[in-house]
């Protein structure tokens, strides 16, 4: 058996502490994987040091996007944008508890850091690059 | 006298052809195939003849005098016409190879289109397209200023027919639609609809990319002016597809792609196009996945398409019986007696993904997206469904299988 779906993924997935729409808000940017449709929006808060105060994610997806995304969102509070744009690959599927994921589910674990980085970034779009290893 | 009954297929013999069927996913978990609506498996005749060719033959052809030029040629012009007689073509140089289906449907837009299309004609699609009989169309609409009509699909995924014949007074130039639906399943009337778009002077094109493999299907009978199919989803090997086109209607059209063999003649300035079916065929195509493509064609002969139909009818009956047993599953399309072996499906609260990903623990290979067909699956408001799909070499055990696993998913995520 896989251990993809592990309690820490299923646990978010089905309960996840940072669901819903923050408005207003400070930053907020929305992108989809056009290969599923998943569709993923955050929503930040910053305060005038440009320290998140407050975050949410909104959209739908699957198990592996919407767990990768309320840990994501969950690991923001308190940090700087400056820490934000840090954030890695390898960070995200720490907080997964995955080793490995294969291409195509990768792209579902990383398309929250993927809107998260376009966000922080103020790009006018998301690109997978935001998400490659150096 | 009534018809008899195609007599059942052996299914134990036809997956001892296939060699990947042996394949485990994992320690102790057989491969459980059901996913042939995006690529069937190859049985072993296909991948021999493939190999045999580049250990024995290999030669580029319709150059050379030496004798591996002159089998390698042989060899390529007897799998055209090997596909020619399966389609029910009148002449080999009806057949041009091309890399897959939309290969075929972009060199009729890009020739026949770009030659006979002017602003403000009308081509109608239908809402159940896959993205490559939608695209091209786009793109030369986009280019020509013409005007796209589609066929809508009705809630149970039949194509509604009373619109159709309104959207024929339009007098459109091209009626071009799919077969049969790589989503839905849904066999649609393709012999009515092509009969309908003449009588309003249209020509007509069938995506045949899901219908060739499992369907009994005669270009002459259907009286279709271009029909596009892959190999690689009819036991076939990728990057060989076939453009079936009528002699009168290819001698008109312009060349595709230019290059060497599509010419008779070249000056520095000009060029004189080959005759058909070269002069659609520019530089060295896919020879040995041609040659495999005319194996497969060979063996997909010698089981019957007939009884191939019928052997994936049963297997969908069964299917859309055990699925409608699954709480808060639902199946897209029509009812089993109007659809071909695919079941494209959701299940209330649980994500395609997660379910394909779940399914993979018991070996079970499924789809899970939009299939290339976003705009329908926009019409029924879901971003994406799970796809099982069923070919000659699937049972009735292995749809219990997914039954169980399926029963594994809820209790996980549900």
């Amino acid at each position: 058996m896989d251990d993809l779906y592990r309690e820490i993924i299923i646990d978010h997935y089905k309960n996840p502490g940072y669901r819903g729409i923050l408005d207003p808000h400070d930053i907020s940017f929305e992108d989809e994987n056009p290969l599923c449709g998943d569709l993923i929006r955050i929503d930040l808060r910053v305060n005038e040091q440009g320290v998140i105060t407050e975050a949410a994610f909104s959209g739908h997806g699957c198990a592996i996007s919407q767990a990768s995304a309320d840990l994501l969102i969950e690991s923001l509070i308190g940090k700087t944008i400056e820490d934000a744009k840090k954030i890695t690959k390898q960070d995200i599927l720490d907080m997964l508890g995955l080793d490995t994921l294969g291409p195509v589910r990768l792209k579902c674990a990383l398309l929250p850091l993927k809107v998260l980085k376009a966000g922080v970034y103020g790009l006018g779009e998301a690109s997978d690059k935001l998400v490659e290893e150096e | 006298m009534p018809q008899s009954l195609p007599v059942e297929l052996d299914v134990a013999k036809i997956r001892a052809d296939f060699p990947i069927l042996e394949r485990e996913v994992r320690p102790g978990i057989r491969l459980v195939y059901l996913d042939s609506t995006a690529t069937s498996q190859k049985p072993a005749v296909v991948i021999k003849v493939m190999d045999e060719f580049y250990r024995k033959m290999n030669a580029n052809i319709h150059r050379g005098v030496h004798t591996l030029a002159e089998e390698a040629t042989a060899a390529y012009e007897e799998a055209r016409q090997r596909i020619a007689n399966f389609i029910g073509a009148k002449h080999a140089r009806e057949i041009i190879f091309t890399r897959n289906a939309t290969e075929a449907i972009n060199l009729v837009a890009y020739s026949w289109g770009r030659k006979f299309l002017q602003p403000g004609d009308v081509i109608i699609l239908t809402e159940m397209e896959h993205h490559s009989n939608l695209v091209p169309w786009q793109i030369l609409a986009e280019e020509r200023n013409l005007r796209l009509e589609f066929i809508p699909v009705t809630a149970d995924g039949l194509l509604d027919m009373g619109t159709f014949n309104e959207l024929l007074g339009l007098q459109p130039k091209l009626v071009a639609f799919t077969a049969m639906s790589n989503v839905l399943g849904t066999i649609n009337p393709a012999k009515e609809i092509i009969q309908l778009a003449h009588q309003a002077g249209a020509l007509t094109l069938v995506d045949g990319a899901q219908s060739v493999p499992h369907l009994p299907v005669n270009v002459q009978e259907l009286d279709v002016d271009f029909l596009a199919f892959s190999g690689h989803k009819m036991c076939g090997p990728t990057g060989i597809g076939v453009l079936y086109g009528r002699e009168t209607l290819l001698h008109t059209m312009p060349p595709f792609l230019g290059g060497g063999d599509m010419i008779r003649k070249v000056y520095l300035r000009s060029f004189a196009p080959n005759e058909l079916p070269h002069k659609f065929e520019a530089g060295t195509p896919a020879i040995a996945e041609a040659i495999g493509l005319g194996a497969a064609v060979g063996y997909l002969e010698n089981i019957g398409m007939d009884k191939i139909k019928a052997h994936e009818h049963e297997l969908i009956t069964y299917a859309l019986e055990c699925l409608s047993e699954i709480p808060g599953l639902t199946v897209l399309g029509p009812p089993a007696d109007k659809k071909g072996g695919v079941a494209s499906f959701s299940i209330s609260g649980i994500h395609p993904h997660d379910v394909a990903q779940i399914l993979d623990r018991y070996g079970i290979a499924v789809r899970a997206g939009h299939h290339c067909a976003m705009p329908l699956h926009d019409k029924f408001n879901l971003p994406a469904t799970t796809r099982a799909s069923f070919y000659l070499y699937n049972t009735k055990e292995e749809i219990d299988q997914l039954q169980m696993a399926l029963g594994q998913v809820i209790k996980l995520l549900g």
